[in-house]
């Protein structure tokens, strides 16, 4: 059996860092106004967070292709559930009443 | 034949070749559990962003309601805890019994406090009359159905969230007695890795749902 990647603990501790780092950055954006870019910056940084802990925590990047593939294609179909959602509610005014 | 009670153990199952494959086997089974949690919140999600985006001025003033300090002061314990959690996996690559249990303990009462925290946060909701229901009442907000949309999913979706908690705490609290029990080295930890995934994942819904819920619009006026 070969021998599983044992990160150190330096690095799930920068990861760690990082976390709560961004944590902190999302609250305090959260006071300027950014109007309409706000809910961008706030998703970008959850998104960072999420990448974070999916590859290091979770250890997508030490794992299989087909485990990689799997993880990508539930990202893709939540995407899908998402911007066709939004594609019928943003577009039901078009037609007029 | 007499056969001892059958315990899974790092013993290898017929229908695969290596160690490496079976355990392989089980990452890709829990990843396929995760993606249809990901559908399931994702739903509500969806829910989310077609409301705010049909009623954004009324959710920014829902959400500056909410206490922005404890959900930030919670999603540092919860991030907390999924640094306890990496570690303990890593412990279980090891084979370090005691450490394994240290981080678990540590998980488990991080897991606590996040819990404690929400159950305070969602008494302060009772308070303001802030629970979607014939008591509903929000100072300022002129339409008062509309902000229970928020209220319906703030309550619909940290409530999941932290049902998925309480289970997470119930297989950490098993993981332990099995450590307790020294079922788990060096050879065969895959629980302590699958239920680490999970725990990774519910933190993962909340890295979400914290700025989706809590800092909408912080910057407005507060009511």
């Amino acid at each position: 059996m070969t021998t599983p990647h044992v990160d150190s603990v330096k690095t799930y501790a920068a990861v760690w860092i990082a976390l709560l780092l961004m944590t902190g950055l999302t609250t305090g954006v959260a006071y300027i106004d950014l109007g309409a870019f706000s809910v961008v910056i706030a998703l970008t940084i959850a998104a960072c967070k999420m990448a974070l802990v999916a590859l290091f925590f979770m250890h997508v990047r030490h794992s299989t292709k087909l485990t990689k593939l799997v993880v990508l294609g539930g990202l893709l179909w939540l995407a899908i559930l998402l911007s066709l959602t939004m594609a019928d509610f943003a577009t039901r005014g078009w037609l007029g009443a | 034949m007499v056969s001892e009670p059958r315990v899974e153990t790092l013993a290898l199952r017929e229908q695969f070749n290596t160690a490496e494959q079976q355990k392989d086997a089980s990452s890709l089974g829990m990843w396929i559990f995760l993606i249809t949690e990901v559908m399931f919140f994702g739903g509500m999600f969806a829910a989310y962003t077609v409301y705010r985006s049909i009623y954004p001025g009324v959710f920014g003033a829902a959400s500056r309601t909410l206490n922005a300090t404890l959900g930030a002061i919670n999603t540092a314990v919860l991030l907390c805890s999924s640094f306890t959690m990496a570690l303990a996996v890593r412990a279980g690559q090891l084979g370090r019994r005691k450490q394994i249990m240290a981080f678990l303990i540590l998980t488990l009462i991080l897991g606590m406090v996040f819990l404690g925290v929400k159950g305070y946060e969602w008494n302060e909701k009772y308070v303001e009359h802030h629970i979607p229901g014939p008591a509903f009442h929000m100072e300022g907000a002129g339409l008062q159905d509309h902000a229970q949309l928020f209220f319906s999913l703030y309550f619909a979706m940290t409530g999941l969230h932290a049902l998925h908690m309480v289970v997470g705490a119930g297989l950490l609290a098993l993981l332990l007695y099995q450590t307790y029990r020294g079922r788990f080295s060096a050879a065969y930890y895959t629980p302590i890795d699958m239920v680490g995934l999970y725990w990774h994942f519910v933190d993962i819904i909340w890295i979400y749902l914290f700025p989706l819920l809590y800092l909408i619009d912080r910057h407005g006026p507060r009511p």
